[in-house]
């Protein structure tokens, strides 16, 4: 059986980071990841994927973004490539193409079962992050066999969809996305909108991270965010690139917007009559958002050289929304852009609560020298974020050290 | 375990108690399923008389501190003696009655006092529909439209917020503005 001191599980930007900080202790690790790094990114995300924050806000612990294009978005493939130079550069011991199926805890630690043979090592970071597995609503199996349903990790390009229109369930950073790309492509598009994160690109001339960055929002630790449950299930930020994909950027481009879908009934899909509730809940919490980063503005010394706020607009919808779709005749397509979830079903051990989620403090689990990365707020607000994983390997690192300095003592 | 006094209260909503029900009921999901019920007798003509005493809830049958009735009926213009309101009315009420107390609790929740709430209700219907003349026109509402008038200690922006999360926790709302399988069975 292989052995390493420490396993990393994953090597997306996390596990890299995470390799990173233990070569830096000097602790003896390897990195199992099922592809090669950012595998995730190449190969079940669409064709025209972009970072969703700016290139300056993804670099990594040691490789600052110095590109000459600070403030645009590259690219998923883009950003999957300086993953690969980010793993070589730091000479990241990564071992591709080892799937994990199981992970116990053994009297010396761990016991790794991989499609590759077993590995055992004295401490586990998971770092296969929080989007590993799409979300499909359970109605999603009374949808009429004639038509497609795909999933966003699966969904490609237009082209590759049949002719006709398509509904998108989900408006959250994927589903106003691929709503916007295919009502570009020629077909209408119907956007089933449940609860949703609306966040302007530019507030009062810079792109909203830097104001989530500089104001402190995306530092703000896990302890003092209030109902911190709720917090790690609000879903991204309608935000794509550098172009509007709010719903009135959307409805301006022929997008149909209607309610959360809520049930299929005689051949059609229903949804809610509720959505005014969750617009104005959202334009609600975005001008919270943006009255903070204002306050902040306004105590700095000189806040007249800022440019003047500039909110948004209401979000207006244009017509009554429909009620109900006939899932049959010009509808072809429902892409389930309902979120993901990551995937723990390989950790054989007691480490999730009654209704099935991972039980950990701050990426530190109950059981001693099991370690998690990537998940929503699992340390500070950016956790999940690319820039999320310096601080949280810094922090967890320096427990790792500690956890193997006292098995080694004891 | 404390009490919260009724002074410390702004609206008289016990917001700790529910808060303690919600923790308790987060570790006993099974306590929180609940039955309601009504029951309904035909009186004469289109008037009806509902009673409403008893409920299953907390893993045991529960009952108000007394039974409660509400009689409905239709006005004249439907031929009707108008011993009551028209139950879609009633829907109207059960709607404002429902957001009214999450505006009240809300407000409690986040230390806001309340010194009035009113609600205006309004709810379209062609009645083609329930007439049987076009059978393309629904039976229900075509539109519902709630107005708040909300005098408190609080910004208009944060009334605004008390009024949405009053709406995101409305059963009411919920029942009115999503399907929901319905069974009826003559016994």
């Amino acid at each position: 059986m292989k052995h390493a001191t420490a396993i990393i599980i994953g090597a997306g930007h996390a596990g890299l980071a995470m390799s990173r900080a233990l070569t830096c202790r000097s602790v003896d690790h390897v990195v199992l990841e099922r592809g090669g790094p950012g595998h995730a990114w190449r190969t079940e995300r669409w064709d025209s994927l972009h970072m969703i924050t700016p290139n300056w806000a993804n670099g990594l612990p040691g490789a600052p973004y110095k590109g000459p294009d600070r403030d645009s978005y590259m690219s998923a493939t883009a950003f999957a490539d300086s993953l690969e130079l980010y793993a070589k550069t730091i000479a990241a011991p990564v071992r591709g193409g080892v799937t994990v199926t199981r992970l116990t805890r053994e009297a010396q630690g761990f016991r790794i079962e991989t499609d590759q043979g077993p590995y055992s090592a004295e401490t586990v970071v998971n770092a296969t992050g929080a989007t590993r597995l799409p979300r499909v609503p359970a109605l999603s199996g009374d949808i009429p066999p004639g038509i497609l349903q795909i999933t966003t990790d699966r969904y490609r390009n237009p082209a590759a969809l049949p002719p006709g229109d398509v509904l998108v369930v989900g408006a959250s950073a994927s589903g106003v996305q691929i709503a916007r790309e295919l009502q570009l492509s020629g077909r209408q598009v119907i956007l089933a909108v449940g609860g949703h994160l609306r966040l302007p690109r530019r507030y009062r001339g810079r792109d909203i991270d830097h104001w989530l960055d500089v104001c402190g929002i995306s530092d703000e630790r896990a302890g003092e965010i209030e109902d911190l449950s709720r917090a790690r299930r609000v879903p991204s930020a309608q935000l794509h690139g550098a172009s509007a994909v709010d719903l009135n950027a959307l409805q301006a481009l022929g997008v149909e917007i209607t309610g959360r879908l809520s049930a299929l009934r005689d051949g059609r899909a229903l949804f809610s009559g509720g959505l005014e509730s969750l617009t104005s809940s959202a334009d609600l919490k975005m001008n919270r958002t943006l009255q903070r980063i204002d306050d902040w503005i306004a105590a700095m010394a000189e806040p007249g050289r800022i440019t003047a706020p500039d909110r948004p607009e209401p979000t207006v919808l244009g017509t009554t929304p429909r009620l109900s779709l006939e899932l049959s005749g010009s509808l072809r397509t429902v892409v389930w852009a309902t979120g993901y979830t990551a995937d723990h079903r390989w950790m054989d051990m007691p480490l999730f609560d009654a209704r099935g989620r991972l039980r950990h403090d701050g990426g530190i689990c109950p059981v001693q020298g099991l370690y998690v990365l990537g998940l929503p707020i699992l340390r500070r607000r950016r956790s999940h974020q690319i820039s999320g994983a310096a601080a949280d390997t810094h922090d967890l690192s320096i427990h790792i050290e500690r956890h193997l300095d006292a098995c080694r003592a004891a | 375990m404390t009490l919260n006094t009724e002074t410390s209260q702004k609206n008289g909503v016990n917001v700790q108690a529910l808060l303690d029900a919600r923790a308790a009921l987060e570790a006993a999901p099974d306590a929180a399923q609940f039955t309601w019920r009504a029951a309904c007798e035909w009186i004469d003509g289109v008037h009806s008389r509902s009673t409403i005493e008893g409920f299953f809830g907390l893993g045991e049958e529960q009952s108000h501190r007394q039974g409660f009735s509400i009689d409905a009926d239709h006005p004249p213009q439907f031929a009707a003696e108008d011993m009551g309101p028209t139950p879609v009315e009633i829907v109207l009420s059960a709607l404002a009655s429902c957001l009214t107390a999450g505006v009240a609790s809300v407000a409690e929740n986040r230390g806001i006092k309340l010194r009035s709430v009113r609600a205006m209700l309004e709810g379209d219907m062609d009645i083609a529909g329930i007439l049987g003349i076009d059978a393309d026109v629904r039976n229900g509402f075509k539109a519902v439209r709630v107005t708040f008038d909300i005098d408190a200690d609080a910004s208009s922006e944060d009334i605004a917020a008390l009024v949405a999360q009053a709406q995101k926790r409305s059963a009411v709302f919920d029942i009115l503005t999503n399907p929901t399988a319905v069974q009826v069975t003559v016994v």
